[in-house]
């Protein structure tokens, strides 16, 4: 499907992370190809979001080189839309859904410009694809986690760009909202984007992404999901603990 | 005395509002204590300033107001660096050090000079219609009224030239760097205002009503509206009720104006607080009664609907069944009944109870809402 001489979409080289001294990621390679879904999958604490902060220019890296598209990586550039954990903002804040789907333009617009009747309808479409249309004066507060999860997906949606990068977009959504949450990350990939999700449940990984990378600290596989699904290599990540998951891997082959 | 009155109720209603503006953002970012931090942190840098110039209207003061500020903030984010303590902890170290340095240079080396600590604590808005701004001896008012309004234009620029970011930063700070808008970059920009702010009105109200004016017209108004936009009008209108309506409290008992003000801002907050149509105590208590009611009557119409589907005539049984597994009172079963007649989910027939088709469609909607 991909071939190897195509350009990757994040490609990083010995990339690694430290807080306070203490390494959160160690040495990490990890090439993205363009246009697939892939999910970062670890035990908590394996610097999963601490990856997509550095890919995104958050978190200094103590070291290492990380490239998008072959160059090096400048918010103004745009070509990664960030959606951050859904319980990192404060939904009390007063504003309305479609507001909050506009600013995903904020990027587009650059200093001091305001977004216009353009960008007000551009978030309404965007609402209407992820089915919140109706919602779309409600103030931030009232909508479900799953609301609020889908809200998010469009605002990804108005930042319009080749990659995107998601910290648990299925956090706190049941499953109803899970499934239509995939089939519009499925709606980006179809249009060639590549998006690369933070993920936890290894029960869904097979059904809904094609690339997955293992991670605790050190990248511990990278490749199509058949081959990197592996009961030794979740054994690898999630140490004693994988022996009930190892068993569900088996089982499904 | 009229022009007077007139001067210092505009210099305390621009002084409220120039504090309002920036107050919103303080509020929505949970850095409200910063205020506190700052308006009185300042104070070291208007003493060190003074004694560079001699002069107390010395623009310089408000630089290095201005600076301290800054350093305040910077110190207080260099201790939550370290992990070891928290923010509150942080500030709670930084600014009485600060303020202290400059409580301990006042009494040492100013004695003489009209600067001391009732002023700065409270300000002196009767008297700053006295201290007048001449310019080729031309009377242009109280220059404190100079100093606020320059301060004012500087917050209403600020705030629209930069609305979308502030507010993109405000929210999520983590998609503002992304799309490369140095969250950063704004925080010390708001946290620079903060600090002229509170440099700008101290003289008239002192460091205490700068704190006041600039946490609780934003925060009443946070509980009034769903829009920021609307919230900074509205935090600029209860800034200037609160300078009137302290002004007239301070007339009426002789008191000092800056305290009243503060007052009536505190005041204010309480009321919207119990009262605020949709965030308020009382609607809140509402709308849990209600609940409570709409639950009673949810497994009410259930049970009547299960009963309808078995074919049979359970009446007795269901009352006994709620009083005994709902755990509620005879009273409050019968009072449950009698609303649901009321509300025709029900009805009597007899000793039976029945459900009208506006009930049966209640219970239907319970069930699958759950």
């Amino acid at each position: 499907m991909t071939k190897q001489t195509e350009l990757s979409a994040i490609s990083i080289n010995d990339l690694t992370v430290a807080y306070n001294e203490k390494p959160v990621l160690w040495d990490i390679d990890f090439h993205a190809p363009q246009g697939v879904l892939l999910a970062i999958v670890g035990p908590n604490g394996a610097g999963k979001s601490t990856l997509i902060k550095s890919i995104l220019g958050l978190v200094k890296p103590a070291a290492g080189q990380i490239l998008v598209f072959d160059n090096d990586y400048r918010p103004q550039s745009r070509l990664i839309g960030y959606v951050p954990q859904k319980n990192s903002v404060d939904w009390d804040f007063p504003t309305s859904v479609l507001d909050v789907v506009m600013m995903g333009c904020y990027g587009e617009l650059g200093w001091f410009k305001r977004p216009s009747h353009k960008e007000r309808e551009l978030a309404i479409n965007c609402l209407e694809k992820v089915g919140m249309k109706e919602f779309m004066n409600r103030q931030i507060s009232q909508l479900s986690g799953g609301q609020q999860q889908r809200v998010f997906i469009a605002r990804a949606f108005m930042q319009d760009a080749p990659i995107y990068l998601m910290d648990e977009p299925f956090a706190g959504v049941d499953a109803a909202t899970e499934k239509s949450i995939i089939a519009l990350l499925r709606e980006l990939k179809d249009k060639g984007k590549t998006v690369i999700c933070v993920h936890h449940d290894l029960q869904t990984l097979k059904e809904y992404f094609d690339w997955v990378m293992l991670l605790n600290v050190r990248r511990l596989a990278l490749g199509p999901v058949n081959e990197v699904l592996t009961a030794q290599n979740l054994k690898k990540a999630y140490g004693g603990k994988a022996g009930f998951l190892a068993g569900m891997n088996t089982e499904e082959k | 005395m009229l022009t007077t009155q007139f001067e210092i109720m505009l210099l305390a209603s621009l002084t409220a509002v120039t504090c309002a503006l920036p107050g919103v953002f303080l509020i929505l970012r949970r850095v409200a204590l910063m205020s506190d931090a700052i308006s009185h942190a300042i104070l070291l840098g208007i003493v060190l300033a003074f004694f560079i110039t001699k002069n107390l209207s010395s623009p310089l003061l408000i630089v290095g107001a201005t600076l301290v500020g800054i350093l305040t903030v910077s110190l207080t984010e260099l201790i939550i660096r370290t992990h070891k303590l928290k923010k509150d902890a942080a500030i709670g170290l930084v600014f009485p050090l600060l303020f202290s340095i400059g409580v301990v240079l006042i009494n040492k080396y100013t004695g003489d000079v009209h600067i001391d600590a009732d002023c700065v604590l409270f300000g002196e808005l009767a008297f700053a219609p006295f201290n007048r701004l001449y310019i080729n001896d031309i009377d242009l008012g109280p220059q404190g009224i100079w100093v606020i309004s320059a301060a004012l234009m500087l917050n209403i620029t600020f705030i629209f030239f930069f609305y979308k970011e502030l507010k993109l930063s405000t929210f999520d700070a983590g998609l503002a760097a992304a799309l490369g808008f140095f969250p950063g970059l704004i925080h010390y920009a708001l946290m620079t205002l903060v600090s002229i702010t509170a440099v700008s009105a101290f003289e008239s109200v002192g460091s205490i009503l700068v704190v006041a004016l600039m946490i609780a017209p934003p925060a009443g108004a946070y509980l009034l509206t769903n829009r920021l936009s609307h919230m900074i009008f509205i935090s600029a209108g209860i800034g200037i009720i609160s300078a009137i309506g302290g002004y007239g409290m301070a007339y009426a008992f002789n008191a000092n104006i800056a305290g009243s003000m503060a007052t009536i801002s505190g005041v204010i907050f309480i009321l919207i607080l119990f009262f605020a149509p949709e965030r308020g105590i009382l609607a809140n208590m509402v709308v849990r009664k209600w609940h409570k009611w709409d639950f009673a009557a949810s497994t009410l119409t259930v049970h009547l609907l299960q009963a309808e589907i078995e074919d049979a005539d359970y009446t007795e049984h269901i009352v006994s069944h709620m009083i005994r597994h709902m755990k509620w009172t005879p009273e409050y079963t019968s009072e449950v009944i009698a609303q649901c007649i009321q509300e025709e989910f029900i009805e009597k027939h007899g000793s039976k109870l029945v459900l009208t088709p506006y009930g049966r469609e209640k219970a239907n909607l319970s069930l699958v809402k759950n």
